[in-house]
């Protein structure tokens, strides 16, 4: 008996298989793609100028890292193709993600550092 | 069961066995890359003696700061990183218009956008390269303080991952120069894809909290 | 079985095809190097590992012999530190974790109904990695002199390597380079094994085999193998920033230039606290098959247990601060801690209460196996006590580095993981060999190394609590350390005489011509439903799952009663003679082991030659190459 049988046998519904290739359901386009890349560009070029920019200290921080936030998740979710895949993939690097940024903020915080 | 080889099974999940293995392990390197970024930022936050008249190893963190309305220049060359970065980035977009050639069945496209990629990703490396032998000769290596330290090895790590990449690519240019990658083997390039965007992304991260955001 | 016909051509990949026909001889040595089989790389890792322990015990024995009584000669300060930095290393690293990989290789794709792991080469690399790490970091023994001499070469830095003691100033020579190197190399293989469990447990179940109805042991092997994929690179970063203070003088740890040893142990204890419960999940989890089948009662509350285990992997990353409370990071963080380590106590305990609500009101069978269970459950419940006491700060800064400390931690990992290991390996012993286990002299095993066990290291309760510190060499007399350490060793030699015993055993065992039935102790997981020794292929068909404790429900149902009767056999499969015809099964591959046998080499060159490195690195990258490019199974 294979998987798809048993399935039908217990009614249940088969998982969205995933199988790469060019499916319909929300996947981009190349001209879509293009268009992100020229986002992303745009959006490296502001912070480049932002940098140069006579301003708050604490305002470029978080105009920076809102502005790369916006291109890691670009990235992340349409050319990584997240935003339309199985939602495990997500669990998991987000899992690794923010595991990550929770252990260092705490490391920071016993070691009374200053991050920037 | 109807199977034939391993990796081609019905899986409990749906997924490809290897592209569930590739989301993992770039799960996994997001402790990699930041751990290193920690050590870093962190022994950044602890010391921010200015560099005073070129000399690096009186200094521990040399970037450029204004310290009593004198200003100090970093030893960063932002335009010259920000051109690199750019290129990175642009070489995403390469990658994904390549995975997108090569679902469509346009093998020709895809080869044409990998090797853009490739291209683009040795550039960056190039431009590694030549920031490295700068500073070296500046004075600055592994030994000369904290900064050296962390800096060399966290962006050392970064670029032998994109050089890895490039390796991987050069090596799926030639395989299907031999006529060896076809629409049906998409996922490799998909899984080729996935590395090659997170070590872009690791990247956007490294330039605005290393190179833009300074103390 | 027949190669089938390729066109000639590529004299390559004629080649490749000669060497792979050399394995497929199941009986010849080659068929070993190159298998894929998680089976036999199983037995490869249990038979390694249990080698490696022998020798960390060994060398723990020659500690005892030192430390027997106060201004003993037997070794010198220096040869001590080496001996006790090994003996950790070399118990953490290449014992508990390989044999718990032996387990994962051999029971995980049974339990789970698949015909093997998700990347058959992929695990082939782990075990030769880690066996060309363990031989590695061993011969570090050699590199001083002449060991006759008693010049040894082993690090000596602790199984921890705290910084600055660690750096070029502090341990000149070369033997914290091979524990660095040795380190990295086993973190490669341990992550490989890790990626290979999560994906082959998420998605080589057999149908119907939802994720509440895997064996509790596949549970802990899930939670383990994600541990170890999120902890292996924080020390993987921890042990290059070392290595590069040390080659490269870097300053990441150079106090002078502004480093922080401070750094070294955050990262270390990241990684080292999940580390422990890498250590003992997979422990565990053996346990928790084991005492159903022997009370013939299903495990109390599953799905708690599971729910403990998965919060105990959360928590895990919670709580590393612990051992650091005396290093002076301040009121705040060490209370904070403290609060997260007592929390940790909680699932644990669940889980312990929930083993003994299994045994109760079972109809319990004493065989060697339960004994050792329950060895587990009482040592650990010792150890984790111990440990609630160090997680309160105050009272962990009279207990931090004393033998109170040594004796927590040989409770959980001595008593814990090894007796459930030993547990496992009675259990499922006949399911590999085809052959039982002597239950008598198992029997044997269990009490000698239960009373030497406790021998060794309850009087370390008390020579702690009397302020012995760890790691010295010896002591003075009159302290009131004495009798508890003379206690301690005579303990150490009756462990190593319980040793003996199983040794023995396994060899008569095997040398007996009775075969074992295939499910002699009336199991309830699917591994039981396979012959003894378990077919290369593992299933004939490919099981149906239609409930927990799948291989029980298949041979028994409720009445109306509510009685368990045993389901009337029906015309049952022959699987004796099945010859593995229609099954693909992946090829065997020699490209996983040159790929592993090239690190050992680079780490070498590292330390000694640049040439070196280029071999190795060549060595590796040939090994890769071949791996990407050879089919996964003959024919494609």
């Amino acid at each position: 008996m294979t998987l798809a049988d048993l399935r039908k046998r217990q009614g249940i519904e088969a998982p969205e298989a995933d199988d790469g290739h060019g499916g319909d359901h929300g996947h981009p386009s190349a001209f879509e793609y293009a268009r992100i890349g020229v986002i992303l560009a745009i959006i490296t070029a502001a912070e480049i100028a932002l940098y140069y920019i006579d301003m708050s200290r604490n305002l470029l921080i978080v105009t920076l890292i809102v502005l790369s936030a916006i291109k890691f998740l670009f990235v992340v979710l349409w050319f990584m193709h997240l935003k339309f895949d199985n939602r495990l993939f997500s669990t998991m690097f987000a899992g690794g993600f923010v595991l990550a940024l929770a252990l260092f903020v705490i490391v920071f915080s016993t070691l009374g550092g200053k991050l920037v | 069961m109807a199977h034939a080889e391993t990796g081609q099974l019905e899986t409990s999940t749906g997924i490809d066995n290897r592209k569930l293995f590739m989301w993992l392990f770039l799960a996994s390197e997001c402790l990699f890359f930041g751990s290193l970024i920690a050590a870093y930022l962190l022994y950044r936050g602890q010391h921010d003696v200015p560099c005073l008249g070129g000399d690096l190893s009186a200094c521990v963190f040399p970037t450029d700061r204004t310290i009593n309305g004198v200003e100090y220049e970093g030893i960063f060359d932002i335009p010259f990183t920000s051109v690199s970065a750019f290129v990175l980035l642009m070489s995403s977009v390469s990658m994904v218009l390549a995975l997108a050639a090569i679902q469509r069945g346009n093998i020709r496209a895809m080869r044409i956008w990998l090797f853009t990629t490739a291209l683009l990703g040795a550039l960056f490396v190039g431009g590694q390269a030549f920031e490295f032998t700068e500073f070296y000769r500046e004075g600055l290596d592994l030994d000369t303080n904290l900064f050296g330290s962390t800096f060399f090895v966290l962006t050392g790590f970064h670029g032998a991952h994109v050089t890895v990449g490039v390796l991987v690519l050069l090596s799926m240019l030639v395989w299907s120069g031999r006529g060896k990658v076809q629409q049906k083997d998409s996922l490799n390039i998909e899984l080729v894809g996935l590395y090659w965007h997170f070590v872009d992304v690791v990247w956007i991260v490294i330039f605005t909290l290393i190179y833009l955001i300074q103390p | 079985m027949a190669t089938v016909a390729q066109p000639a051509g590529n004299p390559l990949a004629q080649a490749l095809r000669d060497v792979r026909q050399l394995a497929e001889d199941k009986y010849s040595i080659w068929s070993w190097i190159a298998t894929v089989d998680h089976k036999r790389i199983g037995v490869m890792y249990g038979v390694t590992a249990f080698i490696f322990f022998l020798l960390g015990g060994a060398e723990a024995l020659l500690l005892r012999l030192q430390l027997s009584s106060p201004n003993a000669t037997v070794l010198d300060p220096d040869q001590f530190n080496r001996l006790f930095t090994m003996h950790g290393t070399t118990m953490v690293f290449l014992v508990v974790m390989p044999l718990s990989a032996a387990f994962f290789n051999l029971l995980v794709p049974l339990m789970i109904g698949a015909r093997d792991v998700a990347f058959p080469r992929l695990n082939s690399f782990s075990f030769w990695a880690f066996l060309g790490a363990g031989i590695f970091l061993n011969a570090s023994f050699f590199i001083r002199g002449n060991i006759f001499n008693g010049d040894l070469g082993a690090p000596d830095g602790g199984w921890f390597g705290y910084s600055p003691l660690t750096s070029n100033e502090f341990s000149p020579g070369n033997g914290i380079d091979f524990w660095i190197l040795g380190l990295l190399m086993l973190g490669v293989a341990s992550l490989a094994g890790g990626f290979n469990f999560v994906v082959t447990i998420l998605n080589m179940r057999a149908p119907g085999m939802t994720m509440l109805r895997m064996p509790l042991f596949v549970w802990m092997t899930l939670v383990t193998s994600l541990l170890i994929v999120f902890a292996m690179p924080v020390i993987t970063v921890a042990l290059f920033e070392l290595l590069f203070d040390r080659l490269y003088n870097a300053n990441f740890f150079n106090t002078e230039m502004g480093g922080s040893p401070l750094l070294w142990q955050h990262m270390f204890w990241l990684f080292g606290h999940p580390e422990v419960y890498i250590l003992i999940l997979p422990a565990m989890g053996i346990v928790s098959e084991i005492l159903p089948t022997f009370s013939k009662k299903p495990l109390f509350g599953y799905p708690f247990v599971v729910f403990s285990g998965v919060a105990i992997g959360f928590m895990s990353w919670g709580v590393w601060v612990h051992h650091m409370y005396t290093t002076g990071l301040g009121t705040i963080a060490t209370s904070a801690f403290g609060i997260s380590t007592l929390l940790i106590g909680v699932p644990t305990g669940v889980k312990i209460f929930n083993w003994l609500g299994t045994m109760w009101g079972g109809s319990i069978s004493l065989k060697a196996p339960l004994m050792f269970s329950a060895g587990f459950i009482t040592m650990f419940t010792i150890g984790g006590l111990s440990g609630i006491l160090h997680s309160m700060v105050p009272s962990d800064f009279q207990q931090q580095d004393t033998y109170f400390v040594v004796a927590h931690f040989h409770y959980v990992l001595f008593g814990g993981a090894i007796f459930a290991l030993f547990a496992g390996a009675y259990y499922w012993f006949s399911k590999f060999t085809g052959k039982m286990l002597h239950d008598g002299l198992g029997q044997l095993h269990f009490w000698i190394m239960f009373i030497g066990f406790n021998l060794t290291f309850f009087p370390m309760h008390m020579s702690g609590l009397l302020g012995m510190p760890r790691r010295v060499y010896t002591y003075q007399e009159g302290l009131g350390f004495d009798i508890w350490n003379l206690l301690s060793t005579v303990g150490g030699f009756l462990i190593a005489a319980s040793m003996l015993v199983f040794i023995f055993n396994v060899i008569y065992s095997l040398r007996k011509s009775e075969k074992a039935d295939r499910d002699p102790w009336d199991g309830r997981t699917l591994e039981w439903s396979l012959p003894s020794p378990v077919p290369h292929y593992n299933f004939k068909e490919i099981p149906v799952v239609e409930s927990r404790d799948a291989f029980w429900n298949e041979k028994y149902k409720e009445d109306e009663a509510g009685v368990v009767i045993p389901v009337v056999a029906g015309a049952s499969d022959d699987e004796e003679e099945h010859d593995g015809h229609g099954i693909h099964m992946p090829s065997p591959s020699f490209f996983p082991l040159i790929a592993a046998a090239g690190l050992p080499v680079l780490a070498t060159g590292l330390i000694y030659d640049p040439a070196l490195v280029a071999v190795g690195a060549a060595t590796t990258m040939i090994g890769v190459f071949g791996w990407a490019i050879e089919p996964a199974t003959e024919g494609e």
